[in-house]
């Protein structure tokens, strides 16, 4: 590992800053933990004793903010912890993670977002950011201690994989949130729409024998959040789209200017309903995989500006919770590790330029928590970044270093390695 | 024939993958089950030494009657595992059972399941053939079979029948099989319900779709009644037992759109005076007793079909 004391220079690589769109060849100096200059196009000015690292060939950038991720601890360390939650997002290039509350116990209480914080401090190699349980026991019924959690340090409030059906507890927490200038994350389900469903409605679900979600069990929760957001003028990201009427009602909100953002997850952008194939359950996830045309829609929408974010969704379910009957299986993917290299098969495709592709990874979720990253400029964290866009490769999941191994891109093709990550100007990965 | 030429497959987990010269080839080779079933001596040395378990997860007594049945006049041993929703209780796993089952080196296992899926999933894990009798709403490979050798025998084809499935669509196993089935065997296949039983996208399955049931049955060559749970009857589904009959419960009145010479089947069990009469269940045109009978004659064609197929042969 290298010396954090010792000044860093990565030389001659290709910089993209997401946060200006500016991309060409430079290099950049790393001094205690920030970045110390950016030198575009012109021979790096490395100072005495500094350490070199070649980034000729490679592209070196922010490092990804990932505002999805469940990270098991407390109570799931079985599938995930912490500490292996962040190698895996060093491996993949995510140097920053926001850890999802639906934890046992949930994080609606200021002590376990301490916990949380002081693992992390302790066992992670990447920044972790807790976010607490929206409401007590994400029972969808009271909220929770939202400003002394945020003391403790929650970056945001969010029932995790679960959606708060009851409309007056959520005007209540939005109202409230906005005094606490507090961030809502929401999944946004119906689960009496999705009732018995486990994958897309449609005549894929009908040839399968399964019970489909409609795109409206997702849209008319949003539709309401964002009235309620209306009402309310609280702080709101909605967790993971994934289809074009919700991308019209998300539309309808940026119009009329309410502080509303959108994530979508990788698995969305890349895959499709097609992909479960005869009865994949490492595809099962949630929201469900949509329609070719539904796919699109979305990455239409993320090179357009409209979605904001996009997330691993990284979610570690062990042999017991996936290899079950379709229907019985739990939701959820790992992605950490392929976040990167799924969104570059994006940018492969043409469908989106690098700098946007990272933005919505780096400088957007930065924005949204309130976080400094997400900048290719003097004074900013040296969360960085150098990758091979190129290289390609062919996914086992015996290398992951997630603990569990349900990744929907076993054995796929893939492209776009990352060589280095650094984490405050250190090297955590390669 | 040669069934290794007709039938090349190692397992039977639904109608979809078969082509209509494999769905032919094990009409053929029931057409001379059933003549094995009418002789006193009912018994062929096929299986001899085979051992068939049939594992039900779900409570069955027809078709695993059916399936022992035709197993034993194949002369296999063979083994009936009702585990219901018991083992579940207990912790025991899909997998575990099947890697239990394969450990006693089974032939042949046939596999009900409530889990759509379901037996696909057995089947990666086990050694042996694997016969699908029913996984959740997937599909019903063996019913549709015997419910097409039953039409054909009747009616000497299948081709440019009009065949109206009537019913609970949307949960119907049977329906999926067959509608796959009798495509492939180049049926003009309709599915007659309310939308609120109809499988969403049903419409791209090749066949047409009817709300109303007289319309649906108007000239129909053949009646497929499905079976409503009961536990969708009242509210969920459909508003009232009541309701759902005047309906799209199969009578006299309704029949009498459909061709005089049409024939009524059902897969059975029967809800009587629920989505069908019973002076038409047992009425001239009913072949639903005869389906039973086919039932048997079917599982053994497939038994044959898959033994061929066995190891050491």
């Amino acid at each position: 590992m290298v010396d954090p004391a010792r000044p860093l220079v990565v030389s001659g690589a290709r910089l993209v800053d997401p946060a200006t769109g500016r991309e060409g060849t430079g290099s950049v100096l790393l001094r205690d933990g920030l970045i110390a200059d950016v030198a575009w196009g012109a021979a790096p000015a490395a100072p005495e004793g500094a350490e070199r690292i070649d980034g000729a060939g490679l592209v070196l950038s922010p490092g990804l903010i990932d505002m999805q991720v469940f990270a098991g601890e407390p109570g799931a360390e079985h599938r995930e912890t912490l500490k292996s939650a962040s190698e895996a997002a060093a491996a993949g290039g995510v140097t920053t993670l926001v850890a999802m509350p639906q934890t046992n116990p949930p994080v609606d209480d200021p002590a376990i977002v301490d916990f949380i914080r002081r693992r992390a401090r302790d066992t992670a190699i990447v920044n972790v950011l807790p976010a607490a349980a929206l409401t007590k026991g994400r029972a969808g019924l009271e909220m929770t201690e939202f400003g002394l959690l945020r003391e403790a340090g929650a970056i945001a409030f969010s029932d995790g994989d679960r959606s708060v059906t009851n409309a007056l507890v959520m005007r209540r927490a939005l109202t409230y949130a906005r005094d606490v200038g507090g961030l809502i994350v929401h999944h946004v389900e119906d689960p009496d729409l999705v009732g018995p469903g486990v994958m897309n409605e449609g005549e894929r679900a009908s040839r399968l024998g399964l019970h489909g979600i409609p795109h409206a069990a997702e849209t008319i929760m949003l539709e309401r959040d964002i009235r309620l957001v209306g009402l309310t003028g609280g702080r709101y990201h909605a967790a993971k789209v994934s289809c074009s009427d919700s991308l019209a009602v998300v539309r309808r909100a940026k119009e009329a200017g309410l502080p509303v953002t959108v994530g979508v997850s990788i698995n969305n952008l890349t895959l499709n309903e097609n992909d479960i194939g005869d009865y994949r359950t490492f595809l099962k996830v949630s929201p469900p995989l949509r329609s070719e045309d539904e796919r699109l829609a979305v990455v239409a929408a993320l090179a357009e500006g409209l979605i904001d974010v996009v997330v691993s969704d990284h979610d570690p379910q062990d042999v017991e919770t996936k290899r079950l009957p379709f229907a019985e299986a739990e939701n959820g993917a790992v992605g950490l590790e392929t976040l990167l290299s799924a969104g570059l098969r994006l940018v492969e495709a043409g469908q989106i330029a690098l700098p946007a592709l990272l933005a919505a990874m780096t400088t957007r979720p930065a924005a949204i928590l309130g976080i400094e990253g997400g900048r290719l400029a003097r004074g900013a964290p040296a969360d960085l970044i150098l990758f091979d866009p190129d290289e390609p490769y062919v996914l086992d999941k015996a290398d992951l270093k997630s603990r569990a191994k349900n990744s929907p891109f076993d054995e796929a093709r893939l492209q776009g390695r990352v060589r280095k990550t650094f984490v405050a100007g250190r090297i955590v990965h390669g | 024939m040669n069934a290794r030429t007709a039938f090349n497959q190692k397992h039977l987990l639904g109608i979809e993958g078969l082509n209509h010269l494999e769905i032919t080839h094990l009409l053929d080779m029931a057409d001379q089950a059933v003549d094995v079933s009418r002789q006193i001596e009912k018994k062929k040395a096929t299986l001899r030494g085979r051992t068939q378990i049939n594992l039900f997860f779900e409570a069955s007594t027809r078709t695993q009657a059916s399936f022992e049945l035709a197993g034993k006049r194949l002369g296999a041993d063979v083994m009936n595992m009702s585990v219901g929703n018991s083992s579940v209780k207990k912790g025991e796993t899909l997998i575990d059972t099947a890697t239990t089952l394969n450990a006693m080196r089974p032939d042949i296992i046939v596999v009900r399941h409530h889990a759509a899926g379901a037996v696909h999933l057995l089947a990666q894990k086990v050694e042996c053939s694997v016969v699908n009798a029913g996984d959740g709403a997937h599909e019903h490979p063996t019913q549709a079979l015997l419910d097409a050798l039953t039409i054909r025998r009747n009616k000497g084809r299948i081709e440019g029948l009009v065949v109206a499935i009537c019913g609970d669509i949307l949960h119907s196993r049977v329906a999926r099989s067959n509608i796959i089935l009798l495509n492939a065997l180049g049926a003009r296949v309709r599915v007659v319900g309310p939308t609120s039983l109809l499988p969403p996208g049903i419409e791209r399955f090749g066949v047409e779709v009817f709300g109303d049931m007289k319309a649906g049955l108007k000239d129909a060559d053949i009646v497929m009644m499905l079976r409503l749970q009961r536990e969708r009857m009242n509210g969920s589904f459909v508003p009232s037992v009541k309701e759902y009959f005047r309906y799209f419960g199969l009578d006299q009145e309704k029949l009498g759109y459909a061709r005089p010479d049409a024939l009524v089947m059902h897969p059975g069990p029967m809800n009587r005076g629920v989505e069908i009469a019973t002076d038409v269940a047992d009425g001239a045109q009913s072949l639903i007793r005869e389906q039973v009978e086919m039932g048997v004659a079917v599982r053994m064609a497939v038994l044959e079909a898959l033994a061929s197929h066995l190891p050491n042969r």
